[in-house]
């Protein structure tokens, strides 16, 4: 076999957007495949979880990892990609931050089976069957991975040398990175490789965002008609960008869209959910209880809004709740 | 007096005594609650207080860390609306502190925990209240559920 260097995509509790975004590689995705060697990328190729194993140890690259640690396969094969890998790469939001399976964590395994399995409106489940870890039919044992009550970022069960940030990650970033890892000039291990800077540096709309803004209340998307130009705070939108990292191009932006929050925070930031309410909730205008309580009756739901993309990463992690045990 | 040794006799038959971090402005509540001191005027003693420099100093990121690593309680005192030493801090601390709640609420803190208090300097009267309530009512409540679900690394809060 050839000596380029052996590479690995894996996914975890993902959408496959973040495949998306390697296949988004259009033509440069030939000059990768031409420089590197792919030992594992179930979404295109057929590489089985022995080939993986039966290689030495450290014999991989660099494996970029997406989505979320949802349940024990996943943990089981984030810790074989970390012994197999040189670097192991948190490859888009959900492997950075949990992402939005993360939301999860505002209930429990059990909580989630009831729902998905007895509670749906599209579920005629009467005898009330729930996944099982094991189950014996007609003499034969079959399995399922175990499901954790708790949904973890990547860094919370191995060791992680790169973030790379968004849902998903763009082209751009991807083939960046790629290219730092050919050529070895690195950062520092636990890096984000992306510029350390907010969305609103490089906002196209940057110009128009006014020195001071005043929120009566914020509007959501549909409620309003949206001016190509104009910032988007200055249209009363809750835009994310000056909590955000930016490097993304302002993609959403340009879409006329406010920003989500999918970069994540930057480098000075602990949890991004906090410090973007703080910056939103500041804008408002109200001075007074009542008032001010009023105002953030237009924010419905602060956690999806503000951690759609980071509650595992958060400072507080999941929901409280009386009986979270986080085993099977 | 009453109540100090009430406290003193609970926490000697092991029963919950909640730990309440207070975040103090430097120009009014903390000076309120050194009124109270110097008053001589007795309090429950749960609460370990931070001075800041304004209410509006007081970060999220601060609360939440606090719930993290064990607070059952957290209490913001800041000078009255329109008496702010910046002008502005007390009415951002405001907006945050109701939009903070309604977000902790969501992840399962009792609305109890989180409380926000206007404190001027010459109400150290009003120091010993508002924390003995707040003592009160959280320790009714028991300790804050803290199912700590992952061995989180130990990463210090700093605030751009």
């Amino acid at each position: 076999m050839s000596e380029k260097p052996k590479v690995a995509f894996y996914w975890c509790a993902s959408c496959g957007g973040c495949e998306e975004a390697v296949v988004d590689l259009a033509e440069s995705i030939l000059d990768v495949a031409g420089a590197i060697d792919i030992v594992l990328w179930p979404v295109a190729l057929d590489f089985k979880y022995k080939d993986v194993k039966a290689l030495a140890d450290g014999a991989i690259v660099a494996t970029f990892l997406n989505g979320a640690i949802r349940n024990t396969e996943q943990e089981e094969m984030a810790h074989l990609l970390r012994r197999k890998s040189q670097y192991l790469i948190a490859f888009g939001a959900c492997a950075q931050l949990g992402g939005i399976p993360g939301l999860a964590n505002l209930w429990d395994r059990k909580s989630i089976f009831q729902r998905v399995y007895s509670e749906g409106p599209t579920t005629l489940n009467p005898a009330s069957v729930l996944p099982e870890t094991s189950h014996k039919d007609n003499g034969r044992t079959v399995t399922l991975p175990g499901f954790h009550d708790t949904v973890k970022t990547l860094e919370q069960v191995v060791d992680v040398d790169y973030f790379v940030p968004g849902c998903p990650p763009t082209p751009d970033l991807l083939k960046q990175a790629v290219g730092a890892l050919l050529s070895g000039q690195l950062p520092p291990k636990g890096s984000v490789l992306a510029p350390d800077r907010a969305l609103c540096d490089e906002c196209p709309r940057k110009d128009t965002k006014p020195e001071k803004l005043s929120i009566e209340e914020f509007k959501r998307p549909h409620q309003v008609l949206i001016d190509h130009e104009k910032c988007l705070l200055a249209q009363d939108l809750l835009c994310m960008g000056p909590a955000t990292r930016g490097s993304c191009g302002a993609l959403c932006i340009q879409g006329n869209m406010p920003c989500t929050g999918c970069f994540g925070p930057t480098s000075r930031v602990r949890d991004f959910g906090a410090k973007a309410l703080s910056a939103m909730a500041s804008l408002v205008a109200a001075r007074d209880d009542d008032a001010v309580v009023k105002a953030m009756e237009s924010i419905p739901d602060p956690v999806g809004t503000f951690y759609r993309y980071s509650l595992p990463a958060s400072l507080l992690v999941r929901k409280r709740t009386e009986e979270t045990s986080d085993v099977r | 007096m009453s109540e100090l040794t009430q406290v003193a006799s609970a926490s000697d038959a092991g029963k919950f005594e909640p730990k309440i971090v207070a975040f103090f402005c430097n120009w009014c509540t903390y000076l309120a609650a050194d009124l109270a001191g110097t008053s001589r005027m007795k309090y429950a003693p749960n609460t370990r207080v931070i001075r800041v420099m304004c209410s509006g100093r007081v970060d999220p990121q601060f609360i939440l860390e606090a719930f993290a690593k064990g607070a059952d309680g957290v209490l913001i005192g800041g000078c009255h609306p329109g008496d702010c030493h910046y002008q502005e801090g007390n009415y951002k601390a405001l907006r945050r502190f109701y939009l903070l709640k309604k977000m902790v609420k969501e992840m399962g803190i009792e609305d109890e925990r989180l409380r926000l208090e206007w404190i001027s300097a010459a109400e150290g009267d009003r120091v010993r209240t508002v924390i003995n309530d707040m003592v009160a009512k959280v320790r009714a409540l028991g300790p804050l559920k803290s199912t700590q679900p992952v061995e989180m690394v130990a990463e210090e809060v700093t605030a751009a």
